[in-house]
């Protein structure tokens, strides 16, 4: 099994994939316990899908650097859900859960429409479940990933403990002057880049499942919130290397893989939670 | 009084939420070392008077002018828990630190100062045991204790507690009156919510009582006004307090 491994390993688009799987994963686990907290797990789900309807319009397009598309338009919902969200007069979660179908079914029709592959339901499926899009990454692909993983990493750890005051009490920061505003937004901007990122490694229908289950299970075991922080990104990124390694022993597809073996790790920290706790 | 300063001044007051207004015409004056008892049924606009204080909403008319050297951002702030910190992993530790954010401003981490702050405010309050503890697994009167002493690491002229004995026992509620009366005493001003008219009567120097009819003055101005007389009956003879 060892061989099998190493040889696959000599591979560049094999390193690529394990490069790009462990640094999405350590990005989407940082905001997930300020995402879970916050009530803002649906506006991750939302998000990606919207960037499925943006992927479709940039495939028909015909664009050859997707993200140029996919990018902006994430991000500026993300502006727009968190700002609906905030005002109480219209439902924020019907707004989301609207704009979610909508953008999957406008993507859907889009792709049907315009696509030239003679495999359409095959490229729809890759695309929400990323079944294959990680290892047929390009270098360039790789580099913009990395680039854009640094950003989001640089500008969490600047901002940790801004994030913790609006996380946790956005009354009491609001009333000492914090622009919470601001941080929100910087908050609903890093998760739209986090969502485009990960699309590629488990497709846009499973990314939640990284921003969440890192989350909920390191809060099952720790107490404070640095190492609930830790313990999702030491999570996120395990659980991200199993899934990458087994979908490549296995054969299975590797978004789906990387959930299962989350799902399996956040039993085991239930359990881990339900002995100390007794 | 004359020699006292006025550190909040509210003048023909209009608060409410989108054109509605909740109260209308209300006008006091909070002086430095003063402790203000706002009362009122539920609904009143207690609270909105406390955001609008806060800063966190505007009023509709009227202005709020702030004196004594005192910024909108420097009144500490004790508010009601939220939904979210019922289930927040977070260290005591945490929370009393994240009082220092708006001396901190936009340094990534907090210096030597800020952190010796916190400290001083743990001990005040003495907490400094439960240092590495949840703060959701402390009882209601321990966490109201980490949460006074971030309030204090925000600002030391003034502090505004919104209900900070709702849910606690009677015990509690006793010690956390106490713990207010010493800040009080150490030149702290207070503005404090409450529901409970006769321990308000019994700690407070000044009253605002919200209701249809508007009462502001002393404590003992307000035993002897009918609203006072009024709703300190209804509470079963306080009035010996």
């Amino acid at each position: 099994m060892l061989d099998k491994l190493i040889m696959y390993l000599e591979y560049p688009f094999v390193r690529y994939a394990i490069i790009v799987g462990v640094l999405i994963a350590l990005c989407s686990s940082l905001l997930g316990v300020t995402l879970v907290l916050k009530r803002f797990s649906f506006i991750g789900d939302g998000l990606s899908h919207v960037a499925f309807g943006a992927l479709a319009i940039a495939s028909v397009l015909k664009l050859t650097q997707k993200m140029v598309l996919i990018l902006p338009i994430t991000v500026l919902c993300a502006v727009l859900l968190l700002r609906t969200g905030q005002n109480t007069k219209i439902k924020g979660d019907a707004m989301i859960a609207m704009l979610s179908v909508g953008a999957l079914a406008f993507g859907y029709m889009l792709m049907h429409l315009f696509s030239t592959s003679t495999n359409l339901s095959g490229d729809v499926c890759s695309t929400l479940f990323g079944s294959t899009s990680i290892l047929t990454l390009t270098a360039g692909e790789v580099g913009l990933c990395i680039v854009l993983s640094i950003v989001v990493l640089s500008l969490f750890v600047i901002f940790y403990h801004k994030i913790f005051d609006v996380t946790f009490d956005e009354n009491f920061s609001r009333a000492v002057g914090t622009k919470t505003d601001i941080y929100n937004l910087l908050i609903a901007v890093i998760i739209a880049v986090i969502i485009v990122l990960a699309m590629n490694l488990v497709g846009s229908l499973l990314i939640s499942a990284l921003i969440i289950f890192p989350a909920l299970s390191a809060m099952r075991v720790f107490k404070s919130f640095l190492s609930v922080t830790i313990c999702s990104a030491v999570f996120s990124v395990s659980g991200a290397l199993i899934g990458i390694l087994i979908s490549i022993l296995a054969g299975t597809p590797v978004g789906s893989t990387i959930v299962v073996a989350d799902a399996v790790l956040f039993a085991l920290f239930c359990l881990t939670g339900a002995v100390k706790s007794r | 009084m004359s020699e006292k300063r006025a550190q909040i001044v509210c003048k023909a007051l209009s608060l409410g939420y989108e054109n509605q207004a909740v109260v209308e015409d209300l006008s006091f004056t909070v002086h430095s070392g003063d402790y203000l008892c706002i009362v009122g049924e539920n609904g009143a606009g207690k609270t909105t008077l406390m955001r609008t204080l806060l800063g966190l909403i505007e009023p509709l008319s009227g202005e709020i002018v702030i004196g004594d050297g005192l910024r909108l951002n420097e009144i500490g702030y004790l508010p009601q828990q939220t939904e979210v910190q019922k289930d927040f992993p977070a260290s005591v530790w945490e929370v009393v630190l994240s009082g220092c954010q708006a001396r901190k401003g936009l340094r990534p981490f907090y210096n030597k100062e800020e952190k010796k702050l916190a400290e001083e405010m743990m001990q005040k309050m003495q907490i400094e045991n439960f240092r590495g503890h949840c703060y959701r697994e402390l009882s209601g009167g321990q966490q109201q204790r980490v949460l006074l002493a971030r309030a204090l690491c925000a600002a030391r002229k003034i502090l505004l507690l919104d209900e900070p004995v709702s849910g606690l026992d009677p015990k509690v509620t006793a010690q956390m009156y106490q713990l207010i009366k010493e800040l009080n005493e150490e030149g702290i001003t207070i503005i404090m919510i409450s529901h409970d008219i006769s321990a308000a009567v019994r700690y407070a120097s000044h009253i605002l009582h919200i209701s249809d009819h508007i009462f502001f003055g002393t404590t003992e101005e307000y035993r002897n006004s009918k609203t006072g007389q009024f709703f300190l009956s209804m509470e079963g003879g306080a009035v010996d307090a």
